[in-house]
């Protein structure tokens, strides 16, 4: 992994009346590299992540995505970017073929690209067989695939991937992250939320949000060393017990 | 008498005439005890909302027949409706009553009062009491899942229902929510708990797995996993996802997954299996810092083991 950030965060603040969120936190991250970005409901992960993703103006702070303001420039970050949710995004009466054809459409891919995309996607999922069924007919191990698949149709900087496990089973949830290492290894940085403790091992880096503050930032070798704990799970809960607001 | 009978459970949901059914559940079968924690363990889509469904009278089974509390889930749906409690895994409770309204109104409906059960729900209530005059609409995830709890026991259920309470709940608050059930179990009350969680299986005194609407095991958590019936090896080294390509393409390999820090690896030869030819095969390769490690299965290890004999049936 190359030193090269594309994520920059300053003393990022935001405020709902009398409520920080987000307070103050600051971290980069670097190309390639999957962020697992960690804390208990209510710790602010998706008000900073939505500010990340050019989605929310913050109060004070700083902060570039893919090397763009997120204050002046959400425009050119929204088109750098991919998301996935637990909420697919996709389509579900449209087909495989015609969710893949309407996102990079959306992203500006031309039609050769189009073409391209599609053929390469069905056959590297596998969907051969199943290119015209409609998406609610897949599994939904398949369906978070290509929904996956869909959030990088553009060859984005960074993926924004909120839980995007929940659910599954085991098979599948390790399937999908041998994609997100796929991702990384061709270079897309991935910022990943999740409630499962065993995948932030899987991170290069983690950080652990306590009450809108990033409480702990670090490999998960070093942050196991450094809270003396065998396991993520414990760090976590180590961490997040400190906790003096819940959602 | 226990206290859920389940034979020959099949479900299925019909969406058209031209297209095949969609068997939710496939001939199910089992028993929970008075008093127990049970845990129905699967993905979404593996059956789990259905059988609570059916169980709690809210939905009628193709084939099979089921009690729960000596009741028939059809015949005798009301007196079920009486004496279960129900939490389902959509937050279902008026959202524009407030937290003290909805309680009133459950207690009311099943001609009770809040002050009569007030010491079950004490410890779960407590906690959201502050916000009683809040819409319900307007509380937080943990707290809707408190009162959706507090109202699901203020009847004084005999068995509890609790379609996947935890999912989408932080690692601290999934610890709670599994401490308060070990309270309720000791008032006596039968809990079924479904859960897409693995790891929180070992918190149930039994658990069925179930996938494709069909249970793979049913057991105690740990005998499930002392079936696992293969060695099973941890093992690590430096650049782990190219490890992972290595053991998976290795044909002597017969099934590699991620497990945190480590991958577990079972070897398609297990009685001659051995670390050390784990451990030159990686070195010729190239990795270094090889670490391998004979371990126990966990209910992740023995599911995924069930899954792939499922596969080959």
């Amino acid at each position: 992994m190359k030193n090269e950030p594309v994520i920059v965060v300053e003393k990022l603040t935001k405020q709902f009346g009398n409520f920080i969120a987000v307070d103050g936190i600051s971290f980069e991250v670097n190309k390639g590299e999957i962020f697992g970005f960690l804390g208990a409901n209510g710790a602010g992960k998706t008000t900073a992540m939505r500010m990340l993703c050019g989605l929310s103006i913050p109060t004070s702070g700083k902060a570039k995505v893919a090397g763009f303001d997120i204050y002046q420039q959400t425009e050119n970050i929204k088109k750098n970017i991919g998301y996935m949710s637990q909420k697919f995004s996709l389509y579900e009466d449209l087909t495989v073929k015609e969710n893949i054809n309407f996102y990079a459409g959306i992203y500006g891919l031309n039609e050769n690209q189009i073409k391209d995309k599609i053929n390469y996607l069905v056959h590297h999922l596998h969907l051969q067989h199943q290119q015209n069924t409609l998406v609610k007919a897949l599994p939904l191990g398949w369906k978070q695939k290509l929904a996956f698949s869909v959030a990088i149709v553009h060859d984005p900087a960074i993926v924004f991937l909120d839980e995007p496990t929940g659910g599954v089973d085991p098979v599948t949830r390790r399937e999908f992250w041998e994609m997100i290492y796929d991702a990384s290894e061709k270079g897309i940085t991935i910022f990943v939320t999740t409630h499962y403790m065993d995948e932030a091992e899987y991170c290069n880096r983690v950080s652990i949000m306590v009450d809108g503050r990033i409480e702990a930032l670090d490999s998960p070798k070093k942050l196991k060393q450094n809270f003396e704990c065998v396991s993520m799970d414990e760090v976590f809960l180590k961490l997040a017990r400190k906790a003096t607001r819940s959602e | 008498m226990p206290s859920v009978v389940v034979k020959n459970i099949t479900k299925k949901y019909t969406q058209s005439k031209k297209e095949q059914p969609i068997i939710a559940l496939q001939n199910i079968s089992f028993e929970v005890e008075k008093g127990e924690i049970f845990g129905i363990v699967g993905p979404d889509g593996a059956g789990k909302t259905s059988l609570f469904r059916i169980l709690t009278t809210l939905l009628i089974a193709e084939q099979g027949s089921a009690t729960v509390d000596g009741y028939d889930v059809v015949k005798d749906y009301k007196s079920i409706r009486q004496r279960v409690g129900y939490m389902p895994g959509k937050f279902s409770l008026y959202q524009d009553l407030s937290v003290e309204e909805n309680l009133n109104f459950f207690a009311t409906i099943f001609h009770t009062t809040v002050e009569k059960n007030y010491d079950l729900i004490k410890d779960i209530y407590s906690q959201i009491e502050p916000f009683k005059k809040r819409r319900a609409g307007k509380l937080s995830g943990g707290m809707k899942q408190k009162l959706a709890l507090s109202c699901a026991l203020i009847h004084r259920p005999s068995v509890l229902f609790l379609d996947e309470p935890t999912t989408g709940v932080d690692a601290v608050s999934r610890k709670e929510f599994w401490e308060m059930l070990k309270r309720l179990k000791q008032e006596g009350i039968t809990i079924l708990v479904s859960t897409p969680y693995m790891d929180e299986a070992s918190l149930c005194d039994r658990v069925a797995l179930i996938q494709n609407g069909k249970i793979m095991a049913i057991d105690k958590p740990n005998s499930i996993n002392q079936n696992f019936g293969k060695k099973l090896w941890a093992v690590r080294a430096n650049n782990m996802f190219g490890v992972l390509k290595t053991l998976k393409s290795w044909q002597e390999v017969f099934s590699c997954y991620s497990f945190g820090e480590n991958y577990h690896v079972v070897m398609k030869d297990d009685d001659n299996a051995n670390a050390m030819a784990i451990h030159d095969y990686l070195f010729k390769c190239g990795y270094r810092e090889i670490e391998i490690q004979l371990i126990d299965a966990n209910i992740e290890d023995s599911f995924m083991a069930l899954m792939h004999t499922e596969n080959e049936k």
